[in-house]
């Protein structure tokens, strides 16, 4: 007969011992988050909503565009009049708050294993653990480390939602053109220069992708932070499930879809040309022709065509 | 030539675990292939020698998986050599620390890439700029060498787009104004015209013959491509699974393939734009001079069975053509010299460094062979129209490809 590994029992001596041993780190931690989380949540709440509506109108209309605006306005106020206005803000400073921590950890983690393939070994199975492990797992070390609260539910959040950050950011720099890399090594980059220069401008668009899983993970993340006694959409969906009470359950569920599309299609235009970008360039670009003056022909057949293409586009 | 600005000798790469094993073996002259049997190493470059000249273009010329784009990268180390030495003016580069090296890519060496290789988020003025950035030098610096670059390309009225808003050929130009920008004595340049449309390359090919006759940069320049490699090059070095084959200029390797590999090239090589008028001369079988006597010229014309012939003056220019029937006339006329009167004009000449494509049309058209003459208008001999069709049909048939 195999005898029994008492893996499960090392896990809980593991956690005891270090409770015991830095008791200050979780508490410091905790009281961080706790300070972050609560400082957001104030700011977005203390206002009349209005003034975030509008805030959240304009930068749709500046990231993307006149539909994205009219969407999040349309939402917002639908949050407004089913009276969820202050547990989507909770919940909104829940997700900032763990994205942001998440992309800080992910996103370097990612460059590292993109340099080093000991650490893209090593780090791969991790991942492969925080993705794939079933999300009530977390959630009872987070307590016995955190309390209950929004900490935990934070904490749990920013585990869950690493590894895409991680993942998207070693692939995009990975896939960044050899050749380019090799000629800014070729004109004498420092391994530094070369990062900044070419590998993460080039690996943006793929990094960005991450940020914006993260974002979204973050977000599936809010119920099961609502167990953990975090405020916001969370706990009015876990109370309506208690109480068996469905309108107020659609309600809350409802809140959350609104607030995943906005998030989704906002950061989904990151390390892409935005419509201000683009029309920033536009005219710089107009002001740089109007300066040159007369152009001088370039010469040869192929500089005809594409040269004589209006500036603008 | 002057001393030799690069020189490579015994260069050799070893891709894989086993590299001493793979080194060993590749120096008892076992080939690639046996090489990895025996080792899973590849055997990328082995035992490659040159010395490029101040201003020479060398060719590095061979097939996709000779060596070739290895080897271009193991002269600036973007791959760590596993044996040899590549001297730049007399500095073994594998000595170098790393802050040294990144100061001898930045100033000495600059790299031309097959697909441009350009920063897509910069502007073509930066990207022009690029090396001088890198060294730290002030903004107005950096643009001042741009746009010198750029205008030298013909680009620097696109100097504020991107790359992406570019054709093929403008891309590469400010792939070559990157490089000239940095004012380095050599440059490197992996395959820098094989992306593009034939037509662009030919544009592309006049442009770094026009620089090159400008500057006068120390150029290693790799092609697959052997009319570009004998059109430019003023030395080729053929390679083949990572060794050379044949190292000389273009006219040599046609004339003498080193193998049936080499031959195999050559076949498909426009002669006509590679030979020239001074490879297919030769002693001209007879001339005559002015004074000589009539009679004498036309005895020896019947001697060579040929029925004209070159009159030379004193300085061996070309004075005119004596024609056998206008001879006679003069035998009979009881003229004693040739003069002027029995002269002429029916023949034509070339320089010696013109290719056949040139001088074609003007063979077999006169009583007398082409001439081929220096600057000063001196018969320095003839090219017969049999000699260029026996060089342009000579192709030797060891290992045509099917």
């Amino acid at each position: 007969m195999i005898p029994h590994v008492p893996l499960g029992q090392w896990v809980s001596d593991l956690i005891d011992w270090l409770l015991a041993t830095v008791p200050w780190l979780f508490d410091g931690i905790s009281s961080v988050m706790q300070v972050l989380v609560d400082g957001l949540t104030d700011a977005l709440v203390s206002p009349p909503p209005v003034v975030w509506i509008v805030v959240a109108t304009v930068l749709a209309l500046l990231l993307r565009g006149p539909w994205l605006a009219l969407y999040t306005l349309l939402a917002f106020l639908l949050v407004v009049s089913l009276e969820l206005w202050v547990e989507t803000m909770q919940t909104l400073a829940l997700v900032l708050v763990a994205a942001v921590i998440a992309a800080a950890i992910g996103v370097p983690l990612g460059i590292l294993a993109a340099r080093h393939r000991a650490v893209s070994v090593a780090v791969r199975p991790v991942l492969d653990f925080m993705q794939t492990t079933p999300v009530f797992v977390y959630l009872a070390p987070a307590v016995f480390f955190f309390g209950v609260g929004v900490v935990p539910g934070v904490v749990a959040t920013i585990l869950f939602a690493i590894p895409p950050g991680v993942r998207l950011t070693e692939l995009g720099i990975r896939q960044v053109d050899r050749e380019v890399v090799e000629a800014a090594q070729a004109f004498g980059a420092r391994p530094g220069q070369v990062l900044r220069e070419v590998q993460l401008p080039l690996a943006l668009p793929s990094i960005m992708a991450g940020v914006n899983q993260v974002i979204m993970l973050a977000l599936s993340m809010v119920v099961t932070a609502g167990l953990l006694g975090a405020a916001g959409l969370g706990a009015v969906v876990v109370r309506a499930v208690t109480q068996l009470d469905v309108a107020s359950g659609v309600e809350g569920g409802l809140a959350v879809v609104l607030l995943a599309i906005f998030l989704d299609r906002l950061t989904a235009s990151f390390g892409h040309p935005t419509a201000v970008s683009r029309l920033l360039r536009a005219r710089t670009r107009r002001a740089a022709a109007g300066a040159a003056g007369p152009v001088v022909p370039a010469p040869r057949s192929e500089a005809a065509a594409p040269a004589e293409a209006p500036a603008s586009r | 030539m002057t001393s030799p600005v690069l020189r490579v000798s015994g260069l050799t790469k070893v891709f894989g675990a086993r590299e001493r094993e793979a080194l060993r073996l590749a120096a008892e002259g076992l080939g690639r292939d046996e090489v990895y049997r025996r080792t899973q190493s590849t055997l990328a470059v082995h035992d490659v020698s040159f010395e490029v000249a101040r201003g020479e273009l060398f060719v590095v010329m061979g097939l996709s998986g000779s060596g070739k784009s290895t080897l271009v990268r193991l002269l600036n180390r973007l791959i760590e050599p596993s044996a040899g030495t590549v001297e730049v003016d007399g500095r073994d580069l594998r000595a170098l620390d790393d802050a040294e090296l990144r100061r001898v890519r930045n100033q000495k060496i600059s790299m031309v890439f097959q697909h441009f290789a350009l920063l897509p988020h910069r502007t073509v003025r930066e990207n022009a700029g690029y090396a001088l950035k890198v060294r730290g030098a002030r903004v107005t610096e950096q643009r001042e060498r741009a746009d010198w670059a750029l205008e030298t390309v013909g680009l620097l009225d696109r100097a504020d787009a991107r790359p992406d808003e570019l054709s093929g050929g403008m891309r590469q130009r400010v792939g070559l104004a990157r490089a000239l920008a940095a004012d380095s004595e050599v440059l490197l340049m992996d395959e820098p015209f094989s992306a593009l449309d034939p037509l662009i390359r030919r544009d592309m090919q006049d442009l770094l013959e026009r620089l090159q006759s400008e500057l006068s940069k120390t150029i290693v320049f790799i092609t697959h491509d052997l009319n570009e490699a004998m059109r430019l090059g003023d030395r080729i070095l053929m390679l083949k699974d990572g060794r050379t084959v044949q190292l000389g200029t273009g006219p040599e390797i046609i004339a003498a393939p080193a193998d049936a590999y080499v031959a195999d090239f050559t076949s498909d090589v426009d002669r006509t734009r590679v030979l020239t008028a001074g490879d297919l001369l030769r002693e001209p079988r007879l001339t005559a001079r002015l004074g000589d006597a009539p009679g004498d010229v036309l005895r020896a014309l019947g001697a060579v069975e040929a029925n004209g012939v070159y009159v030379l003056d004193d300085g061996r220019r070309i004075a005119g053509v004596a024609r056998d029937h206008l001879l006679a006339r003069a035998v009979q006329e009881g003229r004693a010299a040739l003069g002027p009167q029995e002269l002429v004009t029916d023949f034509a000449t070339i320089a010696a460094d013109r290719p056949v494509v040139e001088f074609v049309h003007l063979l077999g058209r006169h009583p007398v062979p082409l001439g081929v003459v220096d600057d000063d208008g001196r018969l320095l001999g003839v090219v017969p129209r049999a000699a260029v069709l026996d060089a342009l049909s000579a192709v030797p048939v060891t290992g045509r490809r099917s």
